[in-house]
């Protein structure tokens, strides 16, 4: 303790864990954590679900993004015992009985990944992002997808495929 | 890149929070949204006691339109963009809010929070003033409002008092027919604006912009006009507003409101842009955002 530049004070060496129950790709899940657990670490480390990506840990690459109460949301700045109670919709829950969802099969069809790291962010940004905008022209989908960085760069085929499935029939949100 | 330890309370009541707020004695932090605080403690620039959660605190997420507006202090800044009210009363709020980082962010930040906060580059503290808006914080001495000119002290500092929690945030619903602008310079959208410029012209009780002089361009009954990034708190552009409400709105005008703006100013340099940088932005900015909100080309009215 000599050389901590701290004081740790006794009462945050005695944090008591918090529960935290919600619903995650229809599924209702439990756990229990620290209080300071970030929720991309709660999915990925405590639920198994690492299918949702952290990348820079502040909010900045969109890495991490994931449906909460059906608006993306990053998951890296939002601590696990917040979203207790919420609705969550990741990755791992867009595709239904082995089919993808309309903006997977978009990606697919236009090439919108590379490594696929920042894939998860970008599709579930962009399944929001066409959920609560209608018919959005070319400089509305890059404005909205510059929320999410592609470190690949591939962007064309991004804004492509995102244009492709705002001309098709609204799909109804994952649950 | 992880948060430190912290005790964790999610308050059931307003009054619950306070008495937190006063159990830790300044050792404790307000988790809103969480979208500025989380990222602060992830980088350990912040190792608070405990976080008071007041996510949880029922109704304090509500918005209530009337001549005053009053949105919650949780009142998500998606919510607030989404909401018929404030797309009716509050434009200036509306369009500003289009600016604020990005659409997972707004999905979790709140009002209130980015207005406590006091981020000297934020587009929501810059709205409640160039608004005339004010807070209501209370704590244990009881409630108090205070006026936007009032609560901005410096950088990310209020005069909020410890112990004083933000409950509402108020702005006056805009008069029909009040014309807005909004525009920002930053390096990418979404990022940290280097200057931002907020413009909200009222024509007259009778709608009318016209005026004795048909070569002054339209002239209006207020003008209100704010902008930061120039100083460590947004700044009214009180001369510039003062200059149009006598001298009317033909491009002269603006460009020598501009030049009063940018006198006025007092910006500090640092890696984003140097002073004179900032102050030649908001000239700039000031500028074309008044003309475009003046006389809105064909197309900007269409979008
Ligand atoms: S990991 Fe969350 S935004 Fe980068
Ligand atoms: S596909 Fe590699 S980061 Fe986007």
């Amino acid at each position: 303790m000599s050389d901590s530049t701290h004081q740790v004070s006794a009462d945050q060496l005695d944090i008591p864990d918090v529960d935290v129950a919600l619903t995650v790709n229809g599924k209702a899940v439990r756990g229990r954590c620290e209080p300071r657990k970030l929720l991309v670490d709660f999915l990925r480390e405590d639920l198994g679900l690492t299918g949702t990506h952290a990348g820079c840990e502040h909010g900045i690459c969109g890495a991490c993004t994931v449906l909460i109460d059906g608006r993306a949301s990053r998951t890296c700045t939002t601590l696990a015992v917040q979203a207790a109670g919420t609705q969550i919709v990741t990755i791992e829950g867009l595709a239904r009985d082995g089919v993808m969802h309309p903006m997977q099969q978009a990606f697919h069809e236009h090439h919108a990944l590379q490594c696929g790291f920042c894939t998860p962010g970008m599709l579930i940004t962009a399944i929001d992002f066409l959920n609560s905008h209608r018919n959005p022209d070319e400089t509305e989908v890059r404005e909205a997808m510059s929320a999410v960085i592609c470190r690949c760069t591939g962007y064309q085929g991004i804004v492509n495929a995102v244009l492709a499935v705002s001309r098709q029939p609204p799909t109804a949100l994952p649950e | 890149m992880k948060p430190p330890r912290f005790q964790y309370h999610a308050a059931r009541t307003i009054e619950e929070a306070i008495e937190l707020l006063a159990r830790y004695a300044g050792e404790a932090r307000i988790l809103a949204g969480g979208q500025s605080l989380v990222p602060m403690l992830n980088f350990r620039l912040l190792e608070p006691r405990a976080l008071i959660d007041i996510g949880r605190i029922p109704g304090l997420d509500a918005i209530t339109g009337g001549p005053l507006v009053t949105l919650g202090a949780m009142t998500r800044q998606r919510s607030a963009e989404e909401s018929p009210i404030v797309q009716t009363a509050l434009p200036l709020l509306r369009e500003a809010l289009r600016w604020v980082g990005h659409l997972p962010t707004r999905s979790r930040g709140t009002i209130g929070g980015s207005i406590a906060h006091a981020d000297p580059s934020a587009e929501i503290p810059l709205v409640l003033l160039a608004s005339d808006g004010s807070v209501t914080v209370q704590g244990p001495q009881g409630t108090r409002d205070i006026a936007a000119v009032d609560l901005f002290e410096s950088l990310f500092t209020t005069s909020l008092v410890p112990g004083e929690l933000l409950t509402r945030v108020h702005m006056p619903a805009m008069p029909a027919g009040t014309r807005i602008g909004f525009d920002e310079f930053a390096r990418r959208h979404g990022d940290f604006a280097i200057v931002t410029v907020a413009v909200a012209l009222t024509p007259s009780e009778d709608g009318s912009t016209a005026r004795a002089n048909p070569e002054s361009g339209p002239r209006y009954a207020q003008v209100r006009l704010a902008a930061s990034g120039v100083g460590s708190v947004p700044l009214r552009l009180t001369a510039a507003e003062a200059h149009l409400l006598q001298h009317g709105t033909e491009p002269a005008s603006l460009a020598a409101a501009a030049e009063l703006a940018a006198a006025a100013a007092d910006p500090v340099g640092d890696a984003n842009g140097s002073a004179d940088y900032r102050r030649h932005l908001l000239k700039v900015l000031l500028e074309r955002t008044l003309e475009s909100t003046v006389r809105p080309t064909a197309k900007r009215l269409a979008s």
